[in-house]
Parts: structure tokens; sequence; C-alpha cells
């Protein structure tokens, strides 16, 4: 199979994944009052779902601009670490390549693209591979979005029906499953405890101080916990079978 | 309003942009450094969390644990089945189908 097509199938369960949200992103932003192009808008142009459903919230409840700027920045910094890690993969590829590829740069591609070229070596097949990958996460999200937004104008009634729910339900069912990871438990923890005790702060800079406060947190449990977990040689003490 | 909204789309265009292409595209001297790489595995879970918690516990402003406020049955049920199931699609359905009986006959 060609590279290209390659990458789109390997992308398959993600554009599965990725579908419902895309529609709940068209219909929440819709019933929360953004505008159609706009909600066209940041799923063609910011292509970063989390960060798209950050700002719908906070386009909702009035936020200042640069707020909504500076909480998009903290949201979407994680890419600049794909980014780093494809680097390698990319050094080889003419710059149209390099800023074409990074645009489309998200989660799920930053997935199965790294998997690939870390096993196959060609640069330009491996180019092909990703662009496939890409650009099946993006028309998925385009298509999923307009659903959305047709379903949020057919149904007027959708935020009093409870659509502002949906952005709880979503957010609460992605990081619960992470919190099985104590470090992670303990940010969440602290994030939610400042966010509620902030929560009146003008221009919602509670979110971004509860947010800090979180990364922080996690940040100084999971050095606490490598510093006091036994180490190596202490646990190679013990009997063998 | 709408320029505004101009700004906002724009904005978040170049701030999400740029930080694709940092490395991609600028990042042949530049280094990514550990602490940094560490802090941003924290930066999801903490960002949606204080998202949620301010929406579920005071739905409208204050803090709310009666039985009014459905946003907390729907979101611990929401949070319980995606914990024990890893089933994101399942636990959203399960919280909206706990947040409508909830409202439907309680609240």
């Amino acid at each position: 199979m060609r590279p290209f097509f390659a990458g789109a199938r390997d992308t398959f369960p993600m554009l599965v994944g990725a579908a419902p949200f895309g529609v709940i992103f068209g219909a929440l932003a819709v019933a929360t009052g953004l505008p159609v192009w706009l909600t066209l808008g940041l799923s063609a142009l910011v292509f970063g779902g989390s960060s798209q459903f950050v700002a719908v919230s906070l386009i909702g409840s009035g936020t200042a601009v640069p707020v909504i700027w500076l909480t998009t920045f903290v949201v979407n910094l994680r890419h600049a670490l794909y980014s780093a890690t494809l680097l390698p993969h990319a050094r080889a590829l003419s710059a149209r390549w390099r800023w074409a590829l990074a645009f489309w740069l998200t989660d799920e591609t930053f997935a199965v693209v790294e998997n690939r070229l870390r096993q196959h070596a060609d640069v330009q097949d491996g180019a092909r591979y990703w662009l496939g990958s890409s650009l099946a996460m993006y028309f998925n999200w385009q298509v999923w979005t307009v659903v959305g937004v047709l379903l949020g104008q057919s149904v007027p009634g959708l935020a009093s029906l409870g659509l502002d729910f949906a952005m709880v339900a979503t957010f609460a069912a992605i990081v619960a499953p992470q919190l099985r990871h104590r470090p992670t438990l303990f940010a969440a923890l602290v994030a939610g405890v400042v966010a509620l005790l902030a929560r009146d702060l003008p221009y919602k800079l509670g979110l971004m101080l509860a947010a800090s406060a979180g990364v922080v947190a996690g940040v100084v449990m999971e050095a606490w916990a490598a510093h006091t977990a036994p180490s190596p040689s202490a646990t190679s003490k013990e009997p063998s079978t | 309003m709408t320029g505004d909204l101009v700004w906002v789309l724009l904005g978040m265009v170049v701030v999400t942009y740029g930080i694709r292409l940092s490395f991609l595209v600028f990042g042949h001297g530049l280094a990514f450094p550990d602490w940094l790489e560490r802090a941003l595995r924290y930066v999801p879970a903490a960002v949606l969390t204080a998202l949620i918690v301010p929406m579920a516990l005071a739905p409208q402003g204050a803090v709310d644990l009666t039985w009014h406020n459905a946003y907390l049955p729907g979101s611990l049920v929401a949070a319980a089945v995606a914990f024990t199931t890893r089933h994101t699609l399942g636990a959203i359905v399960s919280g909206f189908v706990a947040y409508g009986l909830w409202r439907y006959f309680l609240a």
C-alpha cells in the first residue's frame, strides 16, 4: 500500500474516537452562541480539540481576549513536545513539507506517526505517511464539526436541554482514567480546589492560577514519590526465587 | 463583539500554529528542557479539572451541594464510568443519562 493511504488507514481508530467530540464541539459552540463562521473557523484553522472546547467555554463566559490566547497557549503547549520529538525525522524534508506537516500536528497524528517513523527510515515515505494521517484527521474533524453545527441549529433548545453539561461530562470522562497515576490525581485535586476558590477572580484568571497550581503540585508529587521510592539496590536485596 | 471574535480566532491560530512550528521549522538550535517536558504531562488533567470543578459544584456561581444541582451527580457518574471502564464515549453517555434522570425526577 502506498504510504499516504497507509497513514490514513492506521489513523482510522483515531478518526472514530474523534468523531463524537467533533459533533459535541459543533453543537456546543452553536448552542453557546458562537457564530457559525467562528465555530467552523476554529476547527479549520486552529484544529486543536481541547483548545477549541476551552475557547467555547471562555467565549461563552465573556472572557477577555488575551486570557483566551494565554489559555490556548497553555493547553496547546504539549504540541511543542511533539514538534521536538518529530524533528529528527523531518530534518531532511523541505521547508514547505515541514510548514505543512506542522499545521496538522495533533495528539492523534503524533501517536500514529511517531511509532512508524521510528521503525522506517525512508524520509520521503515517512512524510507521505505523516501527511496521510494528518489529512485524514483534518477532514474527519471538519466533517463532524459541520454535523455538530447542523445538529445545534436544528435543535434550538439544545442549551436548555443540558448541552452545557456535555462539556463537563466530556472533560470528566477524559480526565478520570488519568487519575490512577498518583501525581496526576494530586495535580487534579489541587487544580480543582484552587479553581473553585478562585472562580470569582476577574478575566478567568482563576483558571490559569488553578492550572498552574495543579501542574506544580503534580511535578512536586512526582519528585517526592521518586525520592521516597525504594531504590533498585534496596529491592535487589529481596531473596530471589 | 464580532471584531473581538475575529481577534480571538486569529490569536488562537497564531499561538497554536506557532507552537506546532516551533521545533519542526525553527528548532534546529532549540532544546526541550526536561523539567518542562515533565510539567507538560500534568497540563491536560490540571486544565480540564480546573474547568469542570466550578461548573459541577457551583453551576450558578455559588457552591450548590443540594439536590437541585444535577451537574454534580452527572459528572460523578461520567468520571466513575470512565475510571472503571476507560470507555470515554460510554462514560459521557452514562453521565448524560444520570444528569437527565436527576433533572427530570429530582431537581
